[in-house]
């Protein structure tokens, strides 16, 4: 399969029996996954079972040892692609929002699809502004990022991605860093985001959210999926012992 | 007494669970990269007349021994005192300038090629920037001295390089090796987490280090960067070694003139200084100033 043959009912991410190990730590070990375009994932599991490195290794941030993620048909992986092009795709949100901060919440929305895509600058700006209210961030759009509470911090992170249109989007944790009263409103943000069709894959620690958002919850622990399937049959009737074990201490 | 046993740290450990062993404060010390602007700064403003009291009393302390008068020694200063400073010190200055401009202009070079992630281009990098950070400044003037030639012919025209141009080239090198390390240091200042998101929105390397990185750390290297100003314009009388007439030569050419009476020693030399302190003193507090409030700000 590659990107030419590539059609939109077939999985829009496709992670086959991915192996990656830093140095000799293997912390996948064989993961295999598929993504439909419009559907909502979440990945979770006990920290340093491998989420985060997994949904990283979706838009080359690390590289793999073995196995083949797919995005649209595109090999990932492969030397020769352009990782430009994957991560024009690939939005990606993090824990600490990595937000530029000598740039305002306009500007960071701004600059990759001016700098990069070299949209026009008034038209992206335009678009810029609508992301700004969907994220209700009105007003804040000439604050830098000193200047915001982390949870408008990552909604303007949201809207950073979301300016460069892409398809799939990854939140690795995004709301692990927050105050308890921040959650919600980065919440509300992504549930609105899963509403609209975009395709998400998210690794999270809110199994609230999780469920009530997911079509399909995957649980990871030492590097592998434990277990997955759709969330009420996951939270309800879960069947292995380590997803009992783990849900039990976090419920 | 006995000594206390620690299981962990100096008796096997009871748990296989891994021990924080206390602090290695060799292990742990960090440089401080404007640690020399930080102690001019820090000296008490009284230095300067207690160096004017070492100008006027020591003649008067080393009278005793002589018949050269104490008049005679202050007169001698003074008349010496405009060439010292308009001649001798404004040479000191320019050779700081330039030397400043030329090794900021290879340090940033060469600081970027550091950070290159192809081993080609950042080996060669490390290698020059710790061969000339970690050689005696002197060690460095007298090669290029002595490798540059004397002359040079270009389409038929002699050009003769002065001995101030090649202490210029001499002194660049410590300059862009140490300005190489502060581009770098503040480069690697800047959070992963930067590049990370960059990377993740299609951000070129090039793109990312000059739009997301450099803007961030460029005022953190500014006072590192006067630091190493205030270092050279100390390390400019090396240059008289060369023959360069700058204020020490001509200190020394001023005291022959007045037939080397060992009495003009310490005054003469405490005039330089004098001029040496006054400079550099509002630089180091400029400079402890501005890290402080960048260190507030960001």
């Amino acid at each position: 399969m590659n990107s030419e043959n590539w059609t939109p009912d077939q999985p829009i991410v496709s992670i086959k029996d991915v192996h990656k190990s830093f140095g000799d730590l293997e912390v996948l070990k064989g993961v295999t996954l598929d993504v439909m375009k419009g559907e909502v994932i979440c990945i979770i599991g006990p920290s340093g079972s491998g989420k985060s490195t997994l949904i990283r290794c979706v838009n080359a941030l690390n590289d793999i040892q073995s196995g083949s993620i797919l995005v649209e048909g595109q090999e990932v992986h492969d030397p020769k692609l352009d990782k430009l092009e994957l991560r024009q795709k690939v939005g990606m949100v993090f824990q600490q929002y990595n937000l530029f901060p000598h740039k305002t919440a306009l500007e960071n929305i701004m600059m990759a699809p001016v700098l990069v895509l070299k949209e026009d600058k008034d038209e992206v700006e335009k678009r810029a502004r609508a992301l700004v209210k969907k994220v209700r961030l009105e007003g804040k759009e000439n604050n830098y990022p000193g200047e915001l509470s982390g949870g408008q911090q990552q909604r303007v992170a949201i809207a950073r991605s979301l300016a460069m249109r892409p398809d799939v989007m990854l939140f690795d944790e995004v709301t692990a860093a927050l105050d308890p009263e921040t959650v919600k409103e980065v919440l509300v943000t992504i549930k609105e985001l899963a509403q609209d069709g975009m395709t998400c894959i998210l690794v999270t620690h809110e199994m609230g959210f999780a469920r009530e958002v997911a079509d399909h919850i995957y649980f990871t622990d030492r590097g592998v999926i434990v277990e997955h399937g759709p969330p009420d049959t996951f939270f309800d009737a879960a069947k292995d012992p380590r997803t009992k074990e783990f849900l039990s201490q976090i419920l | 007494m006995a000594s206390k046993t620690i299981p962990g740290v100096n008796a096997k450990p009871t748990t296989d669970l891994p021990v924080l062993l206390p602090l290695n404060p060799r292990a742990t010390m960090i440089t401080d990269p404007v640690g020399f602007s930080r102690w001019v700064s820090g000296l008490p403003l009284w230095v300067w007349p207690a160096m004017v009291a070492i100008i006027f009393l020591w003649p008067a302390a080393a009278l005793a021994q002589s018949n050269y008068t104490y008049t005679e020694a202050v007169a001698a200063l003074f008349k010496w005192m405009p060439l010292l400073v308009t001649s001798g010190f404004f040479f000191n200055v320019l050779i700081s300038l330039l030397t400043m401009i030329l090794g900021t202009a290879a340090g940033v070079v060469l600081g970027l090629m550091q950070i290159s992630p192809t081993k080609l281009i950042s080996w060669p990098a490390k290698f020059a920037t710790q061969a000339f950070r970690n050689s005696p400044w002197l060690v460095l003037l007298f090669i290029v001295l002595l490798a540059l030639p004397f002359e040079v012919t270009i389409f038929g025209v002699i050009i003769v390089i002065p001995d101030w141009v090649k202490a210029v080239f001499g002194l660049s090198l410590p300059i862009m090796a140490n300005i190489s390390e502060v581009v770098r240091g503040a480069i690697q200042s800047v959070p992963s987490g930067q590049w990370e998101a960059a990377e993740s929105l299609a951000y070129t390397r090039q793109q990312t280090l000059w739009r997301i990185i450099l803007p961030q750390c460029f005022k953190r290297m500014i006072p590192p960067w006067m630091n190493w100003y205030a270092i050279l314009t100390m390390a400019t009388p090396l240059c008289s070694l060369l023959g360069v007439e700058e204020l020490i030569t001509l200190s020394r050419q001023a005291i022959e003139a007045e037939d080397n009476h060992p009495e003009l020693l310490v005054p003469f030399y405490t005039f330089a200084l004098m001029i040496f302190f006054a400079y550099c003193y509002p630089i180091a507090r400029f400079t402890i100033a501005l890290e402080k409030r960048f260190a507030v700000k960001l």
